[in-house]
């Protein structure tokens, strides 16, 4: 390849900096260093036509290296930090933000709340109106551990409780605490976002304080408005939420309903399950099952026991009674292509068998009501159960040939 | 020149140098007892006839700055050049005679010094006192963004603005635009008529020099040694002395941020020997280091050739008259004749030999390499044969390495240093508190650099690659024997290889494109590419340069056959 004599100060430091990049890539903190060093010249040149500047490289590129140098201590961190909030000012909030991070990264809670305190007191002309954003985020994290003061504070008057004593002065304090988390999480979470967390501590203390209307309005804001990007997190909460304050099932399978529309694969598809077949809404219990296949589409669900448990149960019931065939015609219908291969094959079998007699029992059941008694897996399993005279295999294998007739109009 | 008294009989003060280095008065010719010696020569002062339109010129301003002119400040970068080269062995004849004779001659063609006031003009610099203070208003003033758009040096769009803004309401004191009495004038002037003086120029004329005494040093060593800094060039002007205030235009005209190019200080010494109406050149002759026959044997050593390969290159130069004297010396002014680089030349000698040994059409060398090769494991006795694939190993290797350190190198390149510079007053404070945090970060990052530390200048040295006769590895080739690839007939040891391939069978019209030929990487043999790539490194020159020379060597040494058959294939037989 032909190379470049000419050289000038830009072109020095195009290079300089994908040095740099390969270094960092590859962990090689010293070399980085190294380059960085030579790099950080830059900074007396003027490139404010350029997109990205180099006082942000240099911020970006030099926190990297001093959090993973070996030689490199916390405070050479700080130090670092400090000039880099000096050098440039539309980026201050920004960069205070990322060294509280550090800072949280490393243990130092109290650092930590120093530097937020500060930064929230910083005025800076237009700057503090246009770094609204990051202000309010600061605000927030503020809040959020005060929060966790707050807990603490909390913990230990539970302790004390337990031993009889009561302590006044940390009884204030916990409310103190409580008071400004309390602002400054109720603020953040208005701004459309994804904020887990400062949801979950914000109803945690509302519903310590037994402000449980507020909580569920929080909740259901989250939840609810669209301007808020679509968040399974959210309807868990609120589900959660629902169930601690022991609300009719009716409300709780609602929160459920969308979250299986929108992650089918999710854990609480059990408990949804669970609650849909025993409801005695027939629209309900269609969903039931709707719900639970959908759930074993995934691959991650393949091995749970549970789960199959809860369509073991369904379709054996639906196949006793001998109402509502169609439902489980029109459930297996899309699968029947492709759920063999996956759930049943002969291979699966040999290995359920071996690994987890439960998980093979529930699903030799459901593959003999979906397939018939003569498809692989029900087979092997059944002859295996037999063989090792299990006596629920047995009974298995009964049922599964007594209602074979109705398997195979399911199948057929 | 540093010579301030005024004449004994007219009174006036316009001094010039005798030969034996006396003083004399221009206006009268009286001759002074004073001679040269005398006088300090640290700091120049400017004694020219003309004076600026306030009067005599002030010694001292308030911030212990003194009133300087460019041309100053270019003498002070020559001198501390050439004080440089002293120091890396040239004769100090080059810095004490010729050097500063052809700057004296040049002030004096380009009027800035030792002339009468020349005619019609004044050195009113760029000042905002006097008249109006509002610039724009004088429409034969050109605007400051103008000036500054003028320079070659890189521009910083955002500081040029604010640094005209900032002084466009600016009502009082001179030379507000440059820390130099003539800052804005130089930046003004007409770039053809008067040749200014610039940064690269400062090179050529150490080029010139250098060329003047024939000292044993070629364009492109001159120019790596500026680029590893032996020779100031980046930042010299942290030299200057105190009271010699630089800010503003003065940092368009001095500030470097760019490596000096090969073509760019060459063309541009030519022209100034045009224009300096300098007389041929002393001769270079066949004992004078710029001599093909001698670069080619420098070359040979470095690229780890075979020393018998050197009988070959005196060939191709006695047959083709490139050795002559007259093709060799330069002619200031001389239009017709091409100017020689007598590096890329020497170079290119090389390669049209390894050509015609070799072929290099990617099969015949390494077919000949295998040859060599046999007979070498066969037979132990008598020296090796020379075997190309060997060789091209050894060298690859050595090749990569030195190109990698470089690679780094450039990336690793310092441009600025502890001198701060400022447009204004106004920027200063701004301009050392990133200065002192740039320092910071340096020390910071640089302590966790490990135990790397940035390695001190690298001895100056004449030769980048070298190879020892004495390591037992086999890797130095140079008393490799040519045998296998030669034959004898009348007597005379001719190349085995009957073929030749020619780079192009039509030379293109230089002056209208800047080339003899056009050089693209797939269209030749890797060979070819590899050993153009070899000499580009060692000479820090694009390969299309080399492949240029090549050519026209190649027109030169197979013209009569290219006449007779320029309408057959390239492939010619010799």
């Amino acid at each position: 390849s032909s190379h470049e004599h000419k050289l000038n100060f830009r072109k020095s430091k195009e290079a300089c900096l994908s040095y740099i990049q390969d270094a960092l890539l590859q962990k090689q903190w010293k070399r980085a260093a190294e380059f960085l060093t030579c790099y950080v010249e830059s900074l007396e040149k003027d490139y404010s036509r350029e997109h990205v500047s180099p006082s942000e490289m240099i911020w970006r590129i030099g926190t990297e290296i001093l959090w993973h140098h070996s030689q490199s201590s916390m405070k050479e961190f700080n130090c670092f930090m400090e000039q880099m909030k000096t050098l440039g000012v539309k980026r201050y909030l920004k960069v205070c933000l990322e060294h509280v991070f550090h800072l949280l990264c490393n243990g130092q809670i109290d650092e930590a709340y120093q530097n937020l305190s500060l930064a929230e007191s910083w005025r800076f002309g237009e700057q503090t109106a246009i770094q609204d954003k990051e202000m309010k985020l600061i605000q927030a994290y503020r809040g959020l551990l005060d929060y966790y003061s707050w807990s603490k504070k909390k913990n230990i008057l539970l302790e004390h409780g337990e031993d009889g004593f009561s302590d006044l002065a940390v009884e204030q304090e916990m409310h103190g605490y409580f008071r400004k988390a309390a602002v400054n999480l109720k603020e953040i979470i208005k701004i459309p976002g994804v904020w887990d967390l400062f949801v979950k501590c914000y109803v945690d203390l509302l519903e310590f304080y037994g402000d449980h209307n507020e909580a569920r309005q929080v909740l259901n804001e989250y939840a609810y408005n669209s301007k808020f990007p679509a968040n399974p997190n959210a309807h868990v909460y609120l589900y959660q939420f629902l169930k601690r304050q022991g609300e009719s099932k009716k409300s709780l399978i609602s929160a459920l309903k969308i979250l299986h529309d929108i992650v089918p694969s999710h854990e609480l598809m059990i408990d949804f399950n669970t609650m849909l077949q025993k409801s005695k809404k027939r629209k309900k219990r269609r969903l039931g099952l709707e719900v639970i296949f959908a759930a074993l589409d995934y691959a991650g669900w393949k091995e749970n026991a549970k789960a199959w448990s809860c369509l073991a149960r369904q379709v054996k019931q639906i196949v006793i009674s001998e109402k509502h065939l169609d439902w489980i015609k029109q459930e297996w219908n899309p699968r029947k292509d492709w759920w063999p291969a996956f759930h049943f094959s002969r291979y699966l079998a040999k290995r359920n068998w071996q690994e987890n007699k439960s998980l093979s029992y529930e699903k030799a059941l459901v593959a003999g009501i979906l397939l018939g008694k003569d498809c692989k897996y029900f087979k092997y399993v059944s002859h295996q159960g037999c063989k090792a005279q299990l006596k629920r295999f047995r009974v298995l294998k009964k049922f599964v040939n007594r209602h074979n007739p109705v398997c195979l109009r399911i199948s057929g | 020149r540093d010579f301030n008294e005024r004449c004994a009989q007219c009174s006036d003060v316009n001094w010039g140098l005798t030969d034996g280095g006396r003083f004399y008065c221009r206006s009268c010719h009286n001759i002074t007892e004073r001679t040269r010696e005398v006088v300090n020569t640290d700091f120049i002062t400017n004694s020219r006839v003309q004076t600026i339109s306030k009067g005599s010129r002030k010694q001292e301003k308030n911030d212990g700055g003194c009133e300087w002119y460019i041309c100053e400040g270019f003498q002070l970068v020559l001198k501390k050049q050439a004080e440089a080269l002293e120091a890396l062995g040239v004769c100090p004849q080059m810095k004490d005679e010729v050097l500063c004779n052809f700057w004296r001659c040049y002030l004096q063609k380009s009027k800035q010094a030792y002339c009468k006031k020349p005619a019609g003009e004044t050195v009113k610099a760029l000042s905002v006192c006097e008249s109006s203070t509002d610039v724009d208003s004088d429409p034969e003033r050109p605007s400051l963004l103008h000036l500054l758009s003028l320079s070659e040096s890189e521009g910083d769009l955002q500081t040029d603005c604010s640094f005209a803004s900032s002084l466009s309401k600016v009502s009082e004191s001179t030379s507000v635009y440059s820390g130099s009495v003539d800052g804005s004038l130089y930046l003004m002037k007409n770039q053809k008529e008067k040749l200014r003086m610039t940064m690269p120029m400062t090179l050529s004329f150490c080029y010139m020099a250098l060329l003047w005494m024939r000292e044993p040093i070629t364009l492109s060593e001159l120019l790596r040694f500026v680029v590893e800094g032996h020779i100031p060039y980046l930042n010299v002007f942290q030299h200057f002395p105190e009271k010699m205030k630089l800010c503003g235009l003065d940092l368009k005209i001095f500030c470097v941020e760019s490596w000096p190019v090969y073509e760019d200080v060459f063309n541009k010494m030519h022209e100034l020997a045009a224009f300096l109406d300098l007389p041929r050149f002393p001769d270079v002759t066949d004992s004078c280091f710029l001599h093909p026959d001698m670069l080619c044997m420098k070359y040979l050593m470095e690229a780890n050739l075979p020393d018998e390969l050197h009988n070959w290159t005196c060939r191709v130069v006695k047959k083709i008259g490139i050795g002559e004297v007259d093709f060799l010396t330069v002619m200031p002014g001389n239009k017709s004749t091409r100017k020689v680089k007598y590096d890329v030349l020497a170079a290119a000698v090389i390669v049209v030999v390894l050509k015609l040994l070799f072929l290099l059409d990617d099969r015949y060398e390494w077919l000949l390499s295998e040859f060599a090769e046999e007979r070498n494991r066969n037979n132990t006795e008598g020296g090796p044969y020379f075997e190309f694939k060997k060789w091209y190993e050894v060298v690859k290797h050595a090749l990569d390495v030195e190109q990698k350190k470089l690679d780094e190198e450039r990336a690793k390149y310092l441009w600025r240093c502890e001198k701060p510079l400022f447009y204004s007053v106004k920027n200063k404070s701004k301009v050392l508190k990133r200065r002192q945090m740039v320092v910071n970060l340096q020390n910071q990052f640089g302590k966790l650099s490990g135990s790397v530390r940035r390695a001190e200048k690298p001895n100056p040295s004449s030769f980048q690659l070298s190879w020892s006769e004495e390591n037992t590895d086999g890797s130095c080739f140079h008393g490799h024997s040519l045998k296998g690839i030669l034959k004898e007939k009348c007597g005379l040891l001719t190349a085995m290889n009957p073929d030749y391939w020619l780079c192009t069978v039509k030379l293109c019209n230089e002056k209208l494109c800047g080339h003899l030929a056009h050089y693209k990487e797939v269209e030749f043999p890797q060979s070819y590419h590899f050993v153009l790539g070899l000499f580009s490194f060692l000479l820090r020159i694009q390969p299309s340069y080399i492949h240029d020379e090549v050519c026209m060597i190649e027109h030169k040494l197979f013209n009569k056959k290219l006449c007779k058959k320029l309408k057959y294939n390239t492939v010619l037989r010799k």
